[in-house]
């Protein structure tokens, strides 16, 4: 299917997905399924915490337990595959990667869209981040009700 | 065909920055527009929407670039009077006159 | 005739480090570029890399390139000639370029071919309307010029050019309103697909333009499902309308010059056509003539830097000069470009440079 439509299904992204315990803290959502030539999340990880190898093929692992969520991993990553994900307060909270303009600002409501490029629920702007070393990668942190853990994936702007 | 672009210049971009640039005045079959400094011959056409640089030989369908690069000689035009100009990879320079190609070229003496 | 020790011809990533390693072991070097700026296409990618450190991965392209060229500045035996075509290479190893209307003769003792590739075109009734371009091309227009080629395009292909071009075009605030595949499955790293999907930009696979509809330029296309057998399914037409319709259908490698001086070639499909029959010095059939990069089959950039260090230590050892630290760099960069070709995106390039191999043995 991810071949077919670039949407990976329910399962494959479960799989990436620390449990609802760990998520008590933020913690990184790797959702790389392939193998591909690639490692710069596994070497900017400031805590070990994502494994890849000598082989930079293999798809990274995270070590649930040394992940602090910091978010480099987020930016790091060529393919803006990586998000931080926790839950708090019972919403859902994302770091997400944003690379478009205009990028969201604190205490917007932007539109939260799914896997599918669907609009799926609203998303509250909590903090945007870019500094010049992320490189034009802007770390956006949303909150989206938490039913929506799972499909949320980015932002969109409100067009009234 | 308009004689200033602008619609189709990207002025923020979140990643590149495009500074403004100085105008640079050129003549295109005849009549003077204006590009910038920096374009290329067919960038600032392209702009003006002038999409298509030349005619096949033959048929005389229109064409414009393709590549962009320099590779596949569909942007060739008449540049002060020297034809085969690949515009594509020529840096435009105030004053040029610029022609659409609409046969093989002929080298003026 | 102007005589040098190592002429290389392409100032795009891989030309850029062979120069840099030759340097480094004293030769003198003279690098041809045809275009105004270094760099190849490596200017025009705003994504960040892919690959490990030694590929500069997480970088951008643009800046990528700024690092190749910053490299050579302190090396004082690199001369560069921008705005400089190469337009002849013949067997007396006389190498002949055209700056501006200056015509001139070199001759070097070795040289090193780093033309790179050009963008393939795709065969469909009316495939020559202006409006029409390869996406690096839109690339190219957009990300050096600033210029955008509309507002609503299609994107044909879903290799990773044409998955990086949709994302860049939206970047610039234009609006992708397909990417069209001919296969069942998107060609290039899902990641890139996911990005554009969740951008509500529709992939659709086994879909194939059929034609380009306009007069002066292009208006509209017409969409076709294909079967298992790549045919048109009846009643499966689509039209859509469009500003421009970008084509990234691949890339043929650039090994035309070497063909001037009877270097042997092969056609091989997985390498993108016609490539040069190397040895596993990336030297051709022609003695002291070497190729690296896309002009000796198509990958990605991270591969065309390793194959331009690598040749530069095989050309320094046939030259019988010494890099200092030939043996660490030797075992490096072939480890990297081990890896860079061990997944499953490598293996074509496997089965290609195998086949290239077995023609050198039968040669």
């Amino acid at each position: 299917m991810l071949n077919q439509t670039g949407i990976p299904t329910l399962e494959q992204v479960l799989s990436r997905f620390p449990n609802n315990k760990a998520l008590a803290r933020p913690k990184a959502v790797l959702e790389c399924y392939e193998d591909i030539p690639c490692n710069p999340c596994a070497t900017s990880c400031p805590f070990d915490a994502i494994h890849i190898g000598e082989n930079i093929n293999k798809q990274p692992v995270l070590n649930v337990d040394k992940c602090t969520g910091c978010g480099i991993c987020v930016q790091a990553c060529p393919g803006l595959a990586i998000v931080v994900a926790q839950i708090k307060n019972e919403e859902a909270w994302f770091k997400i990667p944003y690379e478009f303009i205009p990028a969201p600002v604190k205490g917007e409501i932007w539109r939260g869209v799914d896997r599918n490029g669907n609009v799926i629920c609203d998303a509250k702007i909590e903090s945007v981040l870019l500094t010049k070393k992320q490189d034009h990668t802007a770390m956006v942190t949303v909150s989206v009700p938490v039913e929506f853990i799972h499909q949320f994936v980015t932002v969109r702007e409100r067009h009234e | 065909m308009i004689e200033k672009g602008k619609n189709m210049r990207i002025t923020k971009h979140p990643v590149l920055t495009f500074p403004e640039r100085k105008e640079v005045a050129f003549f295109f079959e005849g009549k003077k527009v204006f590009g910038y400094e920096g374009d290329t011959i067919a960038s600032a056409l392209h702009d003006l929407n002038v999409l298509t640089l030349s005619s096949s030989i033959k048929r005389k369908r229109p064409r414009g670039f393709y590549c962009a690069i320099g590779n596949c000689a569909s942007c060739n035009m008449v540049v002060d009077g020297k034809p085969n100009v690949r515009t594509c990879i020529t840096l435009l320079k105030e004053n040029m006159q610029v022609e659409r190609q609409t046969n093989k070229g002929v080298l003026k003496k | 005739m102007i005589q040098k020790e190592l002429i290389i011809i392409g100032g795009g990533p891989s030309g850029l480090c062979a120069a840099k390693i030759a340097a480094e072991a004293g030769i003198n070097v003279l690098l041809f570029e045809r275009s105004f700026a270094l760099g190849g296409q490596l200017v025009k990618q705003t994504h960040k890399f892919f690959g490990s450190k030694s590929q500069y991965a997480k970088m951008r392209g643009f800046d990528i390139a700024k690092k190749l060229i910053s490299d050579l500045e302190p090396l004082t035996n690199v001369e560069i000639k921008t705005n400089t075509t190469v337009v002849g290479l013949y067997p007396d190893y006389v190498v002949t370029t055209l700056e501006d209307d200056v015509y001139t003769r070199y001759q070097a003792q070795t040289i090193i071919v780093a033309t790179g590739a050009s963008e393939k075109s795709l065969a469909f009734e009316n495939n020559d309307l202006p409006g029409i371009y390869g996406a690096g091309a839109v690339q190219t227009l957009m990300n050096l010029y600033g210029v955008i080629p509309g507002q609503e395009i299609v994107m044909v292909g879903s290799g990773n050019i044409g998955l990086i071009v949709s994302y860049q075009l939206m970047q610039a605030g234009v609006k992708v309103k397909a990417i069209v595949e001919a296969a069942k499955t998107i060609g290039g790293y899902k990641v890139h697909a996911s990005k554009m999907r969740r951008l509500g930009v529709p992939i659709l696979t086994s879909t194939t333009v059929k034609k380009a509809i306009g007069t002066d330029k292009i208006e509209k296309i017409e969409l076709v499902k294909l079967d298992d057998k790549w045919q048109e399914i009846e009643g499966t037409s689509e039209v859509m309308t469009l500003d421009a319709l970008c084509v990234s259908v691949g890339l043929s490698p650039m090994y035309q010059l070497l063909s001037m001086v009877g270097a042997k070639t092969k056609f091989v499909t997985e390498l993108g056509g016609f490539v040069p029959i190397i040895d596993e010095h990336h030297q051709t059939t022609i003695k002291n003539i070497f190729v690296c990069g896309d002009a000796v089959g198509i990958e990605e950039a991270s591969s065309a830097m390793m194959e331009g260090y690598l040749t530069g230590l095989y050309v320094v050892k046939n030259m019988d000069r010494k890099h200092p630290d030939h043996k660490n760099l030797l075992n490096l960069y072939e480890t990297q470009l081990g890896f860079l070709r061990d997944g499953p995106f490598g293996i074509k390039t496997k089965v290609g440079l195998e086949k290239l191999r077995k023609e050198l043995d039968h040669a």
